[in-house]
C-alpha cells in the first residue's frame, strides 16, 4: 500500500489541473495538424497524459522517498519515468484506439516514423512534466525550511524570560534613573528590530553583527550588574565583511544562558574577529560554567544549547556549504583567564584588503 | 518583621525592596543575590517572609525554598514564601491554588499590595494560637512544593532491576529488591542493603526516576527509603521525625516537606 503524506495531497489537485490543461492544448494542436476529430484527439491526449501522470505521480511513493519533496533520485527516477511512460503510453493509446476505432499498432508497419515520433513525443512530455514537478516540489520544500528557520530564530531571540526580565528592569530604571532607562529602551528597540528583520535579509556587514551583539550584551549587563563583563574585538579592516545576520547571536546567548547566567560569580564574555590566511574566525568565549554539567543541571539546559548550535550550523551550511564550520570547545586558555567554553565560526573568505585589489 | 529577598538581578532586587518599603513600612528587608546565599541568610536570620525569584544561578528558588524548610527545624512556624517569576508557566499553574503566593515580573504595585495584604492576614492568624496551629496551615504549601519539586523527573523512565556500583575495581550488581535506602551524600549516592553499602556517581534524581515511588518513599530531599523496611517512626524533643529500619542500625531524618506520610500515626 502506498503511503502518501497529507501535505503532498494538497499539491496534487493543482498538478492534476496543469496536466489536464496541457493535455487539452496538445489534443487541440494534434486535431489542427492531423485534421482528425477533436473528440478522438481529446480522448487520446487525456488517456495517455493522465495514465502517465498518475503512474509517475503516485508510483514515486513505491520508492523509499523522503521529505521534504518526496521524489526519488538517480536511477530510481529513471526507472520510474521509463516504466510510467511506457505503461501509461500503451494503456492510454489502447483506450484511444477503442474510442476512435483505430489501431495504433498497425501504424508501426504502415507509418513507423509517425509511430515512433508519437512515442518520443510522449516520453519527452512526461520527462518535461516530471522535471517541472520535481523542481517545484524542491522549491516549495526549501521555502518551508526557510520559513521554519525564521520562526525558530524569532522564537529563540524573543524568549519570554528574557523579555519580561528586561521589562522589569526597565520599570525599575524608569523610577530611579530615567536617562539610563531611555538608553536601555533604545537598546531593546534596536535588538527587537534587528531580530525581526534579520530573518529577512540575507547578509549584513560584520560591524552590524557586532553592534547587535553589543545591544544584547548591554541589555544583559543591566540585568546581571557586575556579574557580566564583556569585550568586543573587531579589527576595522574586517568590519565590512558580509555575514548572515545574527549568526553570532545564538552563540552569545548560549554563553550567557548556559555559561554565565547560572554561575553565581558571573564572568567575562569575549567576542573576537580575526583573519588568518583566507579564513575568517569569529569567536565567542566565556568564563562561565563550561561543559561539565553541574549536579543539579536540568536536562532542558543541555537541549537548549544544542538547539542554538544546530541552528547556526544549518544557516552556515545553507549559505556557505562546506566553506564554513562551527566548532565548540570546552576549556582553553585565552587572554583574561580561563576560558570555559569557546565557540568559533570559521568562514573561508579572502581578506578584505586582498579582495579590493584587482 | 523581617523579610528576605532572593533575586540575582540587582535592579530588580532593589526595586522590590523599594516597593515593599512603600507598602509595608515596618518590614525590614535584606537581599541575597543567589540561591545558596538565600539559604544561608534565611537560616541565619530566620525571617518571617521569603520572596524568592524562581530562576537564579546555582540553586533556583524552588530548591532554595526546599532547603530552607528542610533545615528550618525546631517546630516553629515556617517562613511564608512568595515566589517571584518572569515567566514560568508550570510554576504559575501550580501556585494558582496555593496557600502561598506568587508575583509576576515586572512586579506591579497593585498586585504586590494584594500579596502584602494576604501575608499580613496569614501572619496575624498565626500569631495568637501558634502552638495549636503549627503544622496544619502549612501543609497545602508543602504539598504544592512537593509537586513542584518532583516535576523535573521524567515520568515514564524504565524501572531499574539492578543497580551497578563499582566497589574497588570490581563492578557489583545489586538487585533493587535488596536496597534498604538510598541517600545523597555530596556528589554521590549511598546505596545501603542489609549486607553492604556502596557509592554511586549518579545524581539521586536520576536514580529516583528508575525506582517505583510506591516502593521507595522520599522522606527527605536526598533520601529514598524502602517503605516495607521501615520499622518505627519517632519524634524527638525538637519535633523532628526519625525513621528506624528493620535490620539496620542507622536512623534516617524525615524532612518537614515529606513528613506528611507519617502524620496519621
Amino acid at each position: 500500500m502506498l503511503r502518501i503524506p497529507r501535505d503532498q495531497l494538497s499539491n496534487m489537485a493543482r498538478d492534476l489541473l496543469v496536466v489536464v490543461l496541457i493535455n487539452t492544448c496538445i489534443a487541440g494542436l494534434f486535431a489542427l495538424l492531423s485534421g482528425k476529430r477533436l473528440d478522438v484527439q481529446l480522448v487520446y491526449a487525456h488517456a495517455i497524459g493522465l495514465s502517465i501522470w498518475a503512474l509517475i505521480y503516485f508510483g514515486r511513493f513505491a520508492f523509499p522517498v523522503e521529505p521534504p519533496h518526496y521524489w526519488p533520485a538517480g536511477w530510481q527516477r529513471v526507472a520510474l519515468l521509463t516504466i510510467g511512460t511506457s505503461v501509461g503510453y500503451t494503456g492510454g493509446t489502447l483506450i484511444g484506439d477503442w474510442y476512435g476505432g483505430y489501431s495504433t499498432l498497425e501504424m508501426l508497419t504502415s507509418a513507423p516514423r509517425r509511430f515512433w515520433g508519437l512515442v518520443a513525443f510522449a516520453a519527452a512530455a512526461s520527462m518535461g512534466f516530471t522535471w517541472i514537478f520535481v523542481r517545484e516540489a524542491r522549491l516549495a520544500a526549501e521555502q518551508r525550511l526557510l520559513t521554519d528557520a525564521r520562526l525558530k530564530l524569532i522564537e529563540s531571540q524573543i524568549e519570554p524570560h528574557m523579555l519580561f526580565n528586561t521589562l522589569a528592569n526597565l520599570r525599575a530604571l524608569i523610577e530611579t534613573d530615567p536617562p539610563r532607562a531611555v538608553e536601555m529602551l533604545d537598546r531593546l528597540n534596536d535588538y527587537l528590530r534587528a531580530t525581526l528583520s534579520a530573518s529577512r535579509a540575507r547578509e549584513h556587514p560584520l560591524a552590524a553583527e557586532f553592534a547587535r551583539s553589543r545591544d544584547y550584551l548591554e541589555l544583559m549587563a543591566v540585568r546581571m550588574g557586575a556579574r557580566l563583563q564583556f569585550t568586543l574585538d573587531l579589527p576595522p579592516a574586517l568590519s565590512a565583511i558580509p555575514v548572515p545576520p545574527l549568526v553570532l547571536q545564538p552563540l552569545v546567548e548560549n554563553a550567557i544562558r548556559h555559561g554565565l547566567e547560572p554561575k553565581p560569580a558571573g564572568g567575562t564574555l569575549t567576542i573576537r574577529a580575526r583573519h588568518e590566511g583566507d579564513l575568517l574566525h569569529l569567536e565567542v568565549a566565556d568564563t562561565g560554567l563550561g561543559f561539565a554539567p553541574a549536579p543539579d543541571t536540568k536536562p532542558a539546559t543541555a537541549e537548549g544549547s544544542g538547539f542554538g548550535l544546530a541552528q547556526v550550523r544549518e544557516r552556515l551550511q545553507v549559505r556557505y556549504g562546506s566553506a564554513a564550520t562551527l566548532s565548540v570547545q570546552p576549556q582553553g586558555a585565552g587572554p583574561g583567564g580561563t576560558i570555559a567554553t569557546i565557540a568559533t565560526i570559521t568562514i573561508r573568505t579572502p581578506h578584505p584588503k586582498l579582495r579590493r585589489e584587482p | 518583621m523581617q523579610a528576605l529577598i532572593a533575586e540575582d538581578e540587582p535592579l530588580l532586587a532593589a526595586a522590590l525592596q523599594r516597593q515593599l518599603k512603600a507598602l509595608w513600612p515596618t518590614l525590614e528587608t535584606t537581599i541575597a543575590a543567589d540561591g545558596a546565599t538565600a539559604v544561608q541568610q534565611a537560616l541565619a536570620h530566620r525571617p518571617a517572609l521569603l520572596f524568592l525569584d524562581i530562576r537564579m544561578p546555582g540553586i533556583d528558588g524552588l530548591e532554595a525554598a526546599a532547603q530552607i524548610i528542610e533545615s528550618w527545624g525546631d517546630g516553629g512556624p515556617l517562613p511564608l514564601v512568595v515566589f517571584v517569576t518572569a515567566h514560568d508557566e508550570h510554576a504559575l499553574a501550580a501556585f494558582a491554588l496555593a496557600a502561598v503566593d506568587y508575583v509576576q515580573k515586572p512586579v506591579q504595585p497593585a498586585r504586590l499590595a494584594q500579596t502584602v495584604a494576604r501575608l499580613q492576614a496569614r501572619l496575624s492568624a498565626q500569631a495568637p494560637g501558634a502552638a495549636a496551629a503549627v503544622s496544619a496551615p502549612e501543609e497545602p504549601f508543602l504539598a504544592q512544593l512537593r509537586t513542584l519539586l518532583s516535576t523535573p523527573t521524567p515520568a515514564r523512565a524504565p524501572r531499574l532491576q539492578v543497580i551497578q556500583a563499582a566497589i574497588g575495581n570490581q563492578l557489583h550488581l545489586i538487585p533493587v529488591e535488596e536496597v534498604l535506602f538510598a541517600e545523597a551524600a555530596d556528589k554521590y549516592v549511598r546505596i545501603v542493603t542489609r549486607e553492604r553499602e556502596c557509592l554511586l556517581r549518579t545524581p539521586i534524581r536520576e536514580l529516583q526516576a528508575g525506582l517505583d515511588p510506591a516502593v521507595f518513599w522520599q522522606i527527605h530531599r536526598g533520601t529514598l527509603v524502602r517503605a516495607t523496611a521501615i520499622e518505627t517512626v519517632t519524634r524527638d524533643a525538637a519535633g523532628r521525625q526519625w525513621i528506624h529500619l528493620r535490620g539496620c542500625a542507622e536512623k534516617l531524618a524525615v524532612s518537614r516537606i515529606w513528613g506528611y506520610r507519617f502524620r496519621a500515626m
